[in-house]
């Protein structure tokens, strides 16, 4: 449980750099990419998938 | 600036749209609720905590339906949705549990023996989420599912995943897979703890078979087949020989490996007194050289791709243009689960489970799995649980 816990702890910390680096960006391509890759993570935070 | 700022809004509300529209499909997948109308001969309903308290409050806190005769007899339990991608499991428990009586004895029947697994699909697959079984009042629609536990209940997997007891090492996955993790252990991840449950329900209610349904790939060699342990090997055996030349379809018998852990085959036979005998059909579904994964594939199992593998002799069973649709395999764990029963109650009258109701491979293929589901719109409210 306390590993699930950590696991949960770290996707949200992943998630939280992929948000702050698609608002640093300036090339709309990797927005992009940010916003893709993001969704599994906020997915699995919101315990969806 | 606004510009830039003004995109990235953009982007932020067009990848909420499609979080929120996935989302919305795997938590209706999750949460679709599958109807058993109980058949008049189920005299109890049980949940896998009353044998385990340590279950109670998970997804994995199964029903168990119970099949009582007048004559007492052996016992005998069937478990379904071990790998719930494996539908045809599933479909004859649902038609052992809606249609079944019993005369003599005692037939347990777990339809959805890994819940948890029952509410994801393969990651990457592209499964369909759901699929409808034709029935003469529409359809009913069950869960898809997935061969392991859901992640959201059993996260995160190890780099490799020893089993219990034996210390043998399995692929990391195997972790979450009901077919590895036997007998179980009581302090254990949730799928371990499933295990455990069953394996003391099968020593308290002194059952004497556990038959495990599944499906196979037509490229496994493990494949229209009884896999028994030890114990059943003669039961096994006969049963092939009987169902081969009078079924009207070919099963063969395996011996369960003595050295592989983790598998019903070996493990309830070894830890408890029961018989385990695993069954496989075949299902294209599964197969690695698939072409579209669809709901068609899934219930009429023809696909060209796997068709022109079997002219290349890749498979380990045939495969036409008829393909392998659900009836069929429904039909052959049907005929094989009544065949296993009848040989047991002759050998063993004092032990016998004598069963009826339940429809034989020609009569599942001549009118249809959903011809043996009821409409749980007409049925009693009482008569109903969900899985």
């Amino acid at each position: 449980m306390i590993i699930t816990i950590l696991y949960y702890l770290l996707t949200a910390y992943i998630a939280f750099l992929m948000v702050w680096n698609l608002l640093k960006n300036k090339k709309w391509q990797e927005e992009i990419l940010y916003i893709i890759v993001l969704l599994p993570f906020l997915l699995r935070l919101f315990r969806l998938k | 600036m606004i510009g830039l700022y003004l995109r990235k809004c953009i982007f932020i509300i067009l990848g909420l749209v499609l979080m929120i529209f996935a989302g919305a499909s795997f938590y209706k997948s999750r949460h679709l609720k599958e109807p058993v109308v109980l058949s008049p001969g189920v005299t109890q309903v049980k949940k896998l905590s009353d044998y385990f308290p340590g279950i109670k409050g998970t997804i994995n806190d199964s029903n168990i339906y119970v099949l009582e005769g007048s004559k007492p007899g052996g016992t005998i339990l069937i478990l379904g949705g071990t790998h719930p991608e494996e539908p045809a499991s599933r479909i004859t428990t649902w038609i052992l549990t809606e249609n079944a009586v019993v005369d003599q004895g005692r037939l347990f029947v777990i339809n959805s023996a890994n819940r948890s697994g029952t509410t994801v699909t393969r990651l990457g697959g592209a499964y369909p989420p759901d699929f409808t079984i034709p029935t003469p009042w529409g359809g009913q629609k069950f869960r898809m599912g997935d061969r392991w536990s859901n992640p959201l209940d059993q996260w995160p997997d190890p780099e490799v995943y020893i089993h219990y007891p034996s210390r043998q090492e399995l692929a990391y996955v195997d972790i979450r897979n009901l077919n590895r993790t036997w007998p179980g252990r009581k302090n254990g991840t949730l799928t371990e703890k499933t295990c455990y449950a069953m394996i003391q329900l099968i020593r308290e209610e002194k059952v004497d078979i556990v038959i495990d349904l599944h499906e196979a790939e037509l490229q496994y060699p493990v494949i229209s087949t009884i896999v028994a342990h030890e114990k059943g090997q003669e039961l096994a055996a006969l049963a092939s020989m009987i169902i081969s030349s009078m079924e009207g379809f070919n099963i063969g018998m395996e011996y369960s490996p003595p050295t592989l852990h983790g598998l019903s085959h070996r493990e309830i036979g070894d830890h408890t007194q029961a018989i385990s005998l695993l069954l496989e059909a075949p299902e294209p579904f599964l197969d690695a050289t698939r072409g579209r994964t669809d709901r068609k594939l899934l219930l009429e199992g023809k696909d060209e791709f796997i068709h022109k593998a079997g002219k290349h002799g890749l498979l380990f069973e045939k495969m036409d243009d008829k393909g392998w649709p659900i009836d069929v395999r429904v039909g052959r764990h049907c005929s094989t689960i009544l065949q296993i029963l009848e040989l047991w109650s002759e050998e063993q009258p004092n032990k016998a489970v004598l069963v009826r109701e339940v429809p034989r491979y020609d009569k599942v293929i001549e009118k249809g799995a959903g011809n043996f589901l009821h409409n749980p719109a007409k049925a009693d409210p009482k008569k109903i649980y969900y899985e």
